[in-house]
């Protein structure tokens, strides 16, 4: 049970899909690399070398994880700029072949928007639909995949409702109709759950980052796998072979990595005691009438759950929830910067009003099953007080 | 891109506490204590339509994020507004200026319908001590809501030419649809969105206006059936 006294205020942290906490051991892990070895791994003096092989070893842990070689690592500013340099690098490295990507319509905005502006540079982009669950649909990636298509993305886990794609099939299906067509996966909110192998997920691209994964923030990873075409996205001096220019992040290198290591060490374990919290959390919330679970019942990340509560709206949900000291997200337009309402749940075919009313909690390491007793005892009155100041009564989807 | 500005003043910076509604802090919440006090203990709502009442009044779709429905009970010799019940659909901001407002028009005695029109979405944010830039359409909707129910009572009690008459107002900008066109549209027999569609095309020249237009759908049919 997390209990961070602040003003004598109970904190239950359900938001670990916006970002999580650093572990002790990452911070421990990053501590030199502030004070003592502050050198720039580009000098040649100790002070630099040092430096330089605390990143080859970090690079090199990375690698060992997805299986790859260390140069096919590219360290990043976030999983946002990983996600843009994966698009926007390959599409204008390969336009000699053809103007053509293709992306689901629930990536997340560091894709759709790199993919918005691809097009305004004279590019053409094929959004993938989804079922009602979130999964892609498998049979229109295969249609959509032409000669001219140089990259299909793909995100491995849904940040908003959890729905995990058959990345290996969607790399099946996509080799077998053009080999040359790049495959992109953004695994942010995957990392620390899945085996991420990158010949066995059949993977070009991936992107990864820091703070989903109680990394530091502002950090982030691409693999690309080598013979890739690819431009850099950030130009300067010649780090990282000379395709992410800027002197690199040591600290936070050191401290993603750590990070990595530790949460694909515990995942078999963690994953068990996170599914067995997710699942008590959706029966609990199902509960409460005139509730959906939003994504694929099964295939989702071990920590997301997603429910809409129909003739309620969720920012009001949120701030209660807030008063009783619960943490959450809700894809409610009120709630966004943008007063859209989530683009991930409008695209299970669902209306607005169900996107307006849907919450996320997302689990994490310090989440205990007394958490998910106390938001199910807080979460019920609140739906009630709501509903009945509202004059929508909309029809049970239910019943 | 930057163009080099030809003023020799360097221009005011903007407030730094407001940036597109959020506070410096990024926090989306900063709510006054005022909002947080009507939203935590909202004044005035029901949980079912009262049975006492002269003027109803709806407007907004949970489609579009905030409904609001008003039900007023107005004395017909002073004409001031001794009730105003409501429910909201909405977030915080909405419920609370929702709340505010209907304290505003039964605080004294109650406001008169003369003067109860004269309060503007201004007026119920001063009082709310602020709102957040982004969700200042939220409380607009609140007196959108009240001049809704006092047209209603006008109606009722057959005081037709006081009905503030709302000028016909393009809807779809591409197709040139207007709210009278929707309006037409539910008279002729429509009412769902999908059968207004049917017969005006709303929304398939520009489909940003369909939570308004099924606003006004849902308006019209609440009006006419």
């Amino acid at each position: 049970m997390m209990k961070i006294m602040s003003k004598n205020k109970k904190i239950v942290y359900l938001d670990h899909a916006a970002t999580t906490y650093l572990r002790p051991e990452v911070i421990k892990a990053m501590a030199s690399f502030g004070s003592d070895n502050y050198g720039n791994p580009s000098s040649l003096y100790s002070k630099g070398r040092e430096a330089k092989k605390a990143l080859e070893t970090a690079r090199s842990k990375v690698a060992a994880i997805l299986g790859c070689q260390p140069e096919e690592i590219i360290f990043e500013g976030s999983g946002t700029e990983s996600d843009n340099h994966a698009l926007i690098g390959t599409a204008y490295a390969n336009r000699g072949r053809g103007n053509h990507l293709i992306a689901t319509v629930i990536e997340h905005h560091a894709v759709l928007h790199a993919c918005e502006f691809l097009e305004t540079q004279g590019f053409e982009v094929t959004y993938l639909p989804v079922d009602k669950d979130g999964i892609v649909k498998l049979e229109e990636l295969e249609k959509s995949i032409r000669q001219e298509t140089i990259l299909v993305s793909v995100v491995f886990a849904n940040n908003e409702i959890g729905t995990v794609q058959p990345i290996r099939e969607i790399s099946q299906i996509i080799k077998k109709k053009n080999p040359k067509t790049y495959l992109h996966t953004d695994a942010c909110q995957a990392a620390g759950f899945y085996e991420l192998k990158v010949d066995e997920l059949g993977v070009d691209l991936m992107t990864i980052n820091g703070s989903k994964i109680y990394g530091p923030k502002g950090t982030g990873l691409l693999y690309v796998k080598k013979g890739t075409m690819i431009y850099p996205f950030i130009h300067g001096g010649g780090q990282e072979q000379g395709r992410r220019a800027g002197t690199e992040n040591v600290a936070g290198i050191i401290g993603l990595a750590t990070a990595l290591e530790l949460v694909q060490k515990e995942k078999a374990k963690e994953n068990q005691r996170l599914i067995k919290l997710r699942d008590k959390l959706i029966t609990g919330l199902l509960k409460i009438p005139k509730t959906v679970l939003n994504g694929h019942p099964t295939q989702r990340l071990p920590n997301n759950v997603n429910v809409t509560v129909l003739d309620i709206e969720g920012e009001a949900m949120l701030l209660h929830l807030d008063e009783a000291g619960i943490c959450a997200s809700t894809g409610s337009a009120c709630s966004s910067g943008t007063l859209e309402p989530s683009h991930v749940i409008m695209a299970l075919g669902h209306p607005y009003e169900m996107a307006h009313g849907s919450m996320r909690f997302s689990l994490g390491h310090v989440n205990t099953e007394e958490d998910i007793d106390y938001l199910l005892e807080v979460f019920p009155p609140i739906v009630e007080k709501l509903r009945a100041m509202s004059p929508v009564n909309l029809k049970n989807p239910k019943s | 891109m930057s163009k080099i500005s030809k003023k020799t003043k360097p221009s005011k910076p903007k407030a730094a506490t407001q940036i597109n509604g959020q506070d410096i802090m990024g926090n989306e919440w900063a709510y006054s204590d005022e909002v947080r006090e009507h939203f935590f203990k909202p004044q005035n709502f029901v949980t079912e339509a009262p049975k006492d009442y002269n003027g109803l009044g709806m407007v907004g779709s949970p489609a579009c994020g905030d409904m609001m429905k008003v039900w007023l009970k107005i004395d017909s010799k002073t004409e001031k507004i001794t009730k105003f019940f409501w429910q909201t659909f909405g977030c915080a901001s909405a419920i609370a200026a929702t709340s505010m407002l209907s304290v505003m028009v039964t605080e004294k005695g109650g406001k008169t319908i003369a003067e109860a029109l004269k309060i503007t979405p201004t007026d119920i944010i001063k009082r709310l001590s602020g709102l957040p830039s982004r969700k200042i359409h939220c409380s607009v909707l609140g007196d959108k809501a009240l001049e809704a129910a006092i047209n209603d009572y006008f109606q009722r009690t057959n005081q037709k030419e006081r009905i503030k008459a709302s000028g016909s107002r393009v809807i779809d900008k591409e197709l040139n649809i207007t709210d009278k066109d929707i309006e037409q549209a539910v008279k002729d027999g429509a009412k769902t969105l999908e059968e207004v569609q049917q017969k005006t095309k709303v929304g398939l020249g520009d489909p940003n206006c369909l939570p308004e237009a099924e606003e006004l759908v849902r308006f019209y049919v609440e009006k006419y059936y």
